[in-house]
């Protein structure tokens, strides 16, 4: 097979993978009577066209770095962690019992940490039942992850009607958290301000996402416990012959990737929303998948691929909005673009290995 | 719970066991042939969706079913190129294609109906009618075995029946024919079956393919059989559930009959609270009945199922040697 250089390996393959996702996408779009042209403009115009839909597309990358983090530290451990969007539904009840439970914070930076914490745990506990299983009894995580998230969907049904729901409230939602806990949004900080003219839901959780992203980085590629998962990912027998446990690779890989999933909490449920309403998480954890595949598994890569997704989840909200095109376009899209950055990556490299000069390896 | 209510809960183990059954078998020649299918919920998807449109719109169910396999059968090619051709990764593949499928029916469902993405509602000869089986009216005086037979095998759909011949016929393509032989050997030792002189690409497609026909099979079950009309994301895990059971048969095709019966009886329980309440003597809250099914499926696959070898070959690209 044609070698392709580096860089065409780290941008182009990613590139044309998405611009063959777009094009299919286009290709339904027209089957079903509209307009592909139309539909981008439309997106273009809601996500990035104003310091207010950048305001929104923000906001969803803040959720989709940490979903894809949460993947990417399981890929690199050689397990498909689907569970995203479970351990994140439990990552919003661990940010709402934290905040209304506990003691009362005067601030919000107080409020924080001890939220963080919350949502890590109660996402890392989701996580490591599927871990256990598959470190101990080599049951399938792809199976039970996603039996999580059915179980989480139904558990949380249950603990806001019965449990979190004030008296005298119709809707399933918990209490609004106090005021104090409230996070400062991208237009109330000074600076940002100026460009953030209108009230934005992008808030400094943003900046823990950036943060969360290089320390992923100096995890998987400075530290010892990274090189671990990594070298486990890679080969397992190699990595059992030196010495490195499988039962706890698989352990701290999947409770790290939990708790990386539940930690989006605190931009949804804490930043936002202000309470915990039903499926907070609205697919964020699936599409942390598509995050991963299309990020090469890099947080760098996350960080770019999540922008990405902010664009068309906001987009495809206005697509919602303002055309008759369903919001379930998103979902089409997302499938396409793991399933060619994901599983035809092959193919993509065979037709550009066509430009490349072919440099024939022996295989 | 007495007799009758048994008998209730057994016939409506056996309608929800057939979805799960026809994928079960689905998956049984994907992955005996080493092609791993996480998709299987995606197939069934999107054949609900186009056996559902298609059967409204021509009020012919037969027709409705034929939708339905193709449709099944479109995202089968889709994942054997991605798999078998491109050699890529067949959990990513799957799991892509079933986000695909779970976007794509809403897409079409809602620009042919306007309905939010739902079909509207079957009924007469769009929809699979219950038959009654031959001496179910004669034999219903015999005590025991009358009821059974009336109340528990009689009255499906005719597809439930073609699931259930389905499993001796998968049982003898598997290990009496020589297309079985060597599917078999392929998901076991591909490199064997390329020196014999058989296309390893060619078998392996052929079992998608064979896969993508019983998914179809089993979402129209869903969309024209079970209920009437497809209805957004109506899979609701089963295709995961048929994988878990396949797994739980250690891939072999009756134990896949007997997995999938165990399933279905704990769905079945699921839309039974007065049952599930008499025997543990607890008022069980709704959430918790909706999540049993997967529940009990995470003990089986954590608890009951031994040691579980897939076929050795599986999830393995096959690379001829050059």
């Amino acid at each position: 097979m044609t070698r392709l250089p580096p860089w065409a390996d780290v941008a182009l393959v990613p590139l044309v993978s998405l611009l063959m996702a777009a094009g299919i996408s286009a290709l339904v779009l027209l089957a079903i009577g509209q307009s592909p042209v139309e539909a981008f403009n439309v997106m273009v115009d809601g996500a990035l066209g104003s310091a207010y839909g950048w305001g929104y597309t923000l906001y969803y990358a803040t959720s989709f770095m940490f979903t894809g983090l949460a993947v990417l530290i399981a890929f690199h451990a050689g397990l498909f962690n689907i569970g995203g969007e479970g351990q994140a539904q439990l990552g919003g009840l661990g940010v709402a019992l934290v905040l209304l439970y506990t003691v009362p914070f005067p601030h919000w930076a107080l409020a924080l940490p001890a939220a963080m914490l919350g949502a890590a745990l109660f996402g890392a506990a989701w996580a490591a039942i599927p871990a256990f299983l598959q470190a101990t009894r080599g049951s399938h995580i792809v199976i039970t992850t996603i039996m999580f998230n059915y179980i989480a969907a139904a558990l949380m049904v249950y603990l806001l009607v019965d449990w979190l729901r004030p008296a005298g409230q119709m809707d399933p939602a918990s209490a609004r958290f106090a005021i104090e806990t409230r996070l400062p949004t991208l237009n109330e900080i000074p600076g940002l301000s100026l460009i953030f003219t209108r009230k934005v839901p992008a808030n400094v959780s943003l900046f823990v996402a950036l943060l969360a992203c290089w320390l992923v980085w100096v995890l998987m590629w400075r530290t010892r416990l990274g090189y671990e998962i990594r070298a486990y990912g890679k080969s397992e027998k190699a990595a059992a012959y030196a010495g490195i446990s499988p039962f706890r690779i698989t352990m701290i890989a999947m409770l790290l990737s939990g708790a990386l999933a539940g930690l989006m909490a605190i931009n949804n449920v804490m930043g936002e929303a202000g309470r915990l309403v039903g499926n907070a998480a609205e697919g964020a954890g699936f599409i942390g998948i598509a995050v991963a595949l299309m990020g090469r598994n890099h947080p760098l890569g996350v960080v770019l691929a999540a922008i990405l997704f902010g664009f068309l989840y906001q987009g495809g909200a206005e697509l919602g909005l303002w055309t008759s095109i369903p919001i379930e376009l998103r979902t089409v899209v997302q499938g396409l673009v793991i399933l060619f950055t994901g599983a035809l990556d092959q193919m993509v490299r065979m037709l550009l290995g066509v430009f490349f000069r072919p440099r024939r390896v022996p295989a | 719970m007495d007799y009758a209510m048994l008998l209730q809960v057994l016939d409506s183990t056996l309608r929800l066991a057939t979805p799960l059954l026809l994928a079960c078998l689905a998956g049984l020649f994907s992955e005996r042939a080493g092609i791993f299918d996480i998709g299987l919920e995606g197939k069934m998807l999107m054949a609900a969706m186009s056996s559902g449109a298609v059967a409204y719109l021509t009020g012919s169910v037969w027709i409705g079913l034929a939708a339905g396999i193709l449709g099944a059968l479109l995202f089968a090619l889709a994942h054997g190129v991605a798999s078998i051709t491109f050699r890529g990764n067949q959990l990513i593949s799957g799991v892509a294609l079933n986000f695909v499928a779970s976007g794509i029916t809403v897409l079409i469902a809602q620009s042919l109906f306007g309905q939010g993405g739902r079909t509207p509602p079957l009924s007469g000869a769009a929809r699979f009618n219950p038959v009654e089986l031959p001496f179910s009216g004669a034999l219903s005086g015999v005590p025991v075995v009358g009821p059974f037979y009336a109340e528990v095998l009689s009255g499906h759909t005719v597809l439930v029946y073609v699931a259930l011949a389905l499993v001796p016929v998968t049982w003898w393509v598997m290990y009496r024919t020589r297309f079985g032989l060597r599917l078999r050997a392929v998901g076991e030792n591909p490199a064997s079956v390329d020196t014999a002189g058989v296309s390893v690409v060619r078998l392996r497609y052929a079992a998608v393919m064979v896969t993508g026909v019983l998914c179809g099979l089993a979402g129209a079950y869903l969309a024209t059989g079970l209920q009437a009309g497809f209805g957004k994301e109506m899979t609701a895990g089963r295709g995961y559930i048929a994988l878990a059971a396949l797994i739980f048969a250690k891939w072999r095709p009756w134990y896949c009959l007997w997995a999938c019966l165990l399933f279905g009886f704990f769905q079945a329980l699921a839309l039974r609270p007065d049952i599930v309440e008499a025997v543990v003597r607890v008022k069980v809250p709704v959430p918790f009945l909706d999540a049993l099914p997967y529940v009990l499926t995470v003990v089986v696959l954590a608890g009951l199922v031994g040691k579980a070898i897939p076929p050795r070959a599986g999830g393995e690209p096959y690379v001829k040697e050059r």
